[in-house]
Formats: structure tokens, sequence, C-alpha cells
């Protein structure tokens, strides 16, 4: 099975450079290299500056899914066990989740500045009400003749956490950073293509695109793509690594 | 001993299902609780526990008064209450790692108790690669592992097929013989209740301050299913209970 997905992905690769390659020629103009300049410059970009902007920018978003998921975690945990401060909390979650965290960017630069904390802040922000809402549900449909079942067994508090909680919202919280590292990507995309000169968005705004260098500019898309690529692929190591009872009862 | 004394328990803003209920259980005892549906006998297990406290009244073990689940009560549920995301051998040391047994001493526990009940080739298979049988013998062993002086039971075998069912009566009947555990068990099933139940309460339908207690010394032996005297204790338990139903319905 393992095997036959490879292939597949081997093949919808190929397909996609097939017609990548395709329409450049068709199209013969600067703004659109085929596929061989575009690798050419990556492997360029990566002896010159481009493994530094990638180094950044993962740094950035791993920070900010661990801090997301250490923050949200928790506090998800604490409001599905906790009936009388879920109600307190649950409006406040109802009104400032669907809120496009994005346009609070300019705020969060006056307030946090230009530098390293604003980036990771409003990445985290995004990611943070993701997992806190699929955690706080997860940690609520616990079925209660399980934790009476392993309270029966002499747990308490930290046990029934370590046993039951966090096992069972683990899924939950490994589908949610899956769902939202598109999300997590483009706004880091967003944040890195103005007022600052590192990270893999300054690199295809001012690098490529700014200065023409459009085989560069597409390097730096392909940067991108292979870093939503790698963490989604480490999500689904971690799930099958740390799930593997859900493998099993399939 | 096991001591119910004078308990009254309502759930918050459900009518009273205990109102000054007595009840003595003598050590090695193995009782089987039956009534109607919605009686409260998986209440009064769950009491028994430490899972639920009475309003008023105690449940006292061994002259202790019972205020939260006791490291020597095992509990047995309908639905197994195995951690989906623990293998069998996991789920079966769970109650010792809980109480801090070293790792060498909880899995040699629990490998004999897996061993004992035939499945120690399902020891790293999770539950949903199990028969409904399998999971309700490694809720057996994990509650086992601990060495219960009390064993409590709720439906444990409601869930599964005719002939398992037998099977793990008779495994109960085993260990009762072995040991010297005070069992309790809850059921619907009244020739269940006739096979495993030395002593029957019947209860009827709340409040319950009073139920009907039926002597059953044939229980407890592996061929009392197939003597008169196993079918005339159950026709004598059933006109009881249908006598207390239309009692309490008229």
């Amino acid at each position: 099975m393992a095997q036959r997905n490879r292939l597949s992905i081997i093949l919808a690769l190929l397909a996609i450079l097939f017609v990548w390659q395709v329409t450049a020629t068709l199209a013969g103009i600067a703004a659109l290299p085929g596929p061989g300049a575009v690798a050419s410059a990556f492997v360029q970009g990566l002896s010159r500056d481009l493994a530094t902007h990638l180094a950044i920018s993962s740094y950035r978003v791993v920070l900010s899914i661990l801090l997301s998921v250490a923050l949200a975690a928790p506090i998800g945990l604490a409001l599905g066990q906790g009936k009388r401060l879920d109600r307190f909390i649950a409006p406040i979650i109802y009104l400032t989740y669907p809120v496009p965290k994005i346009v609070l960017l300019p705020i969060i630069l006056i307030f946090l500045g230009i530098g390293e904390v604003s980036k990771v802040f409003i990445i985290s922000i995004i990611l943070f009400f993701q997992v806190l809402v699929v955690v706080r549900d997860a940690s609520n449909g616990v079925r209660p003749e399980l934790i009476h079942s392993v309270r029966s067994l002499g747990a308490g508090k930290v046990h029934l956490f370590r046993y039951v909680y966090l096992p069972a919202c683990l899924p939950a919280i490994l589908t949610s950073l899956r769902v939202s590292t598109g999300t997590a990507i483009a706004v880091l995309f967003f944040a890195e293509s103005f007022a600052t000169n590192s990270g893999l968005g300054y690199y295809i705004i001012v690098e490529g695109w700014g200065r023409m260098a459009y085989a560069d500019m597409y390097a730096g898309v392909v940067a991108m793509s292979l870093l939503g690529l790698a963490i989604y692929y480490a999500l689904d190591l971690t799930e099958k690594k740390l799930c593997a009872w859900i493998q099993a009862g399939q | 001993m096991i001591e119910v004394k004078s308990i009254t328990f309502a759930y918050a803003g459900k009518a009273l299902l205990f109102g000054g209920f007595d009840w003595t259980i003598e050590r090695g005892d193995a009782w089987a609780v039956i009534g109607p549906s919605g009686c409260g006998k998986t209440t009064l297990l769950y009491l028994l526990a430490g899972l639920r406290r009475p309003a008023a009244g105690a449940v006292t073990i061994n002259g202790q008064i019972v205020r939260q689940p006791r490291p020597s009560t095992g509990l047995i549920l309908q639905d197994y209450g195995l951690l989906p995301w623990a293998t069998a051998m996991e789920n079966a040391v769970l109650g010792l790692r809980i109480r801090g047994i070293a790792s060498q001493k909880r899995n040699e526990a629990a490998q004999r108790w897996l061993a004992r009940m035939d499945l120690a080739h399902v020891a790293n298979q999770y539950p949903s690669q199990m028969s409904g049988g399998q999971r309700q013998r490694v809720a057996i062993a994990r509650t086992l592992a601990i060495d219960p002086d009390v064993l409590l039971m709720d439906e444990p075998f409601s869930s599964l097929d005719a002939l398992t069912r037998e099977g793990l009566q008779d495994l109960i009947v085993d260990l009762g013989v072995e040991g010297t555990v005070t069992t309790v068990l809850v059921t619907h099933n009244i020739e269940e209740a006739v096979f495993l139940g030395r002593k029957i309460l019947i209860l009827p339908s709340p409040p319950i301050s009073s139920a009907q207690v039926v002597d059953n010394p044939g229980a407890g032996e592996l061929d009392y299913r197939g003597q008169p005297a196993f079918h005339e204790k159950c026709n004598q338990v059933r006109q009881w209970v249908e006598e207390l139903r239309n009692g309490s319905a008229k």
C-alpha cells in the first residue's frame, strides 16, 4: 500500500512537471521559466542564501507550531473537562474564533515590532485557536465509562491526563495542525514579505519578484512548498508513531 | 466486609434512587444484583466503587468509609473500559503502572494474567483488533492483575454472544472458587444472576429503601446450569422480579 502511495505521488509530480514545462514552452515568457531553470536556480540558491532563508522560515513556523500546541492543548483539555470554565470561556472563543487573525497583523506589528516575535505570534495565534477548539471537543468527547474504568484503577488527575485525555486528543491535535499547516505557511509568507530581510517570503518578494529574477522567485516558491510538505509529512509520521492504534483499527 | 449504611442518593435534578438503603456483604460472598432498567443497579455499583458518593449514609469496606476508588477494588464494565490506544499488554499493566509497581514486576503479573485468560497471542494487539470476548478478558486480566479483594462487575457480558458469555461466566466461577475475592455482579439477565450469585439482590423500582435477598447456594458450581435446581431458581427469581415490578406499578 505504501509502495502504491509512493508511486502515485511520483506520478502526480511528473504530471505537474509535464504540464508546467508545456505551459512554460507555449508561453515563452521570462515570468514563467520551465522546471529545469527553476531547479537550477533552486540548487544555486541553496549554495548562496536560499538555505539560510529556508532555515529561518522553518524555525519560525516550527516554533509557532510548538508554541501553539503547548498553549492550546492544556487549555483545551481544561475547557473540555471543566464544564463551568467552558461555559464562561466558550462565548469568548465563539466571538474571536471566526475573526481572520491576519487582519490583526498591523496591530501586532505596532505592539510587538517587526522582529521575530510578531511573526511567530501571528502564526501561533492562528494555530492556537484551531488546536484549542479541537482539543476541547475531543477532551469533552471522552466517554465517561472510560474515565470511570481508569479511575477505578486508582488513577488521579495526572494519570487521567497521561493515560486518557492526552492520547484521546492527540489525533485531533495532529489533524488540526495538518489542516492549518497551509494557513500557517501562507501567513508566514505574508508576514515575511515586508519590513524584513530574512525568510522565504522576503526571498520570493524582494530577491525574486523585486529584482525580476523569476527563476529565483520560483525557487523560493518551491522551497516554501517543500517546507509545507515536510511539515505535513512530519505530522503524518508523528501520527503513525504515536497513534498506531488508529491504523491498527482500519 | 462491605456495609451499605442507610444511603440516600439522587442525581442532580433527578428523582431519588436510594432513600435509607441498607445492605451487608460478607467477605468472599458472590452477589448478583438484578432489577428493572433504571432502578439504580449501576449507581449502586458505582457507590461501592467510590465513583459516586451518597448524599447521606455511607458505604464502608472493612470498616473504612469509601470516599474515592479503593486501590484494591476492581471494576469491570459492560463496554470493557479498555484504552483504545493501548495494546492488550499495556491495558493489562495499567492498574499496576498507576500504583507505581516496578516495570519488570508489573509486566510479569500482566503476562501471567493474559496467559491465564488465554490472551498471550494478542498481547500486542489493540482492542479494535480483538473480539468482544477477548476485550472483556483483557479487562478482567487488567482488574485481576491489581489483586483485588472486591470485584465489581457492571453487566460485563451483556454485549457478548451466548457461547462467549457462558465461557466468561465459567471463568468468573473458576476465579471465585480459587480465591477469597468478594464479587458483586450487576446484570439484567436472570440466568446469569442465578449462575453467578450465591446471593441475589432483587432491587425494586426507586426510590429504594429495601430489597429482596434470595439465597442461591447452588451457584459457584460449573455444572449448576444443567441441574433442575438452577431452572427452579431462575423461575423463582423471575417470579419475584415480576412481583416487584407489578407491585411498584400498582
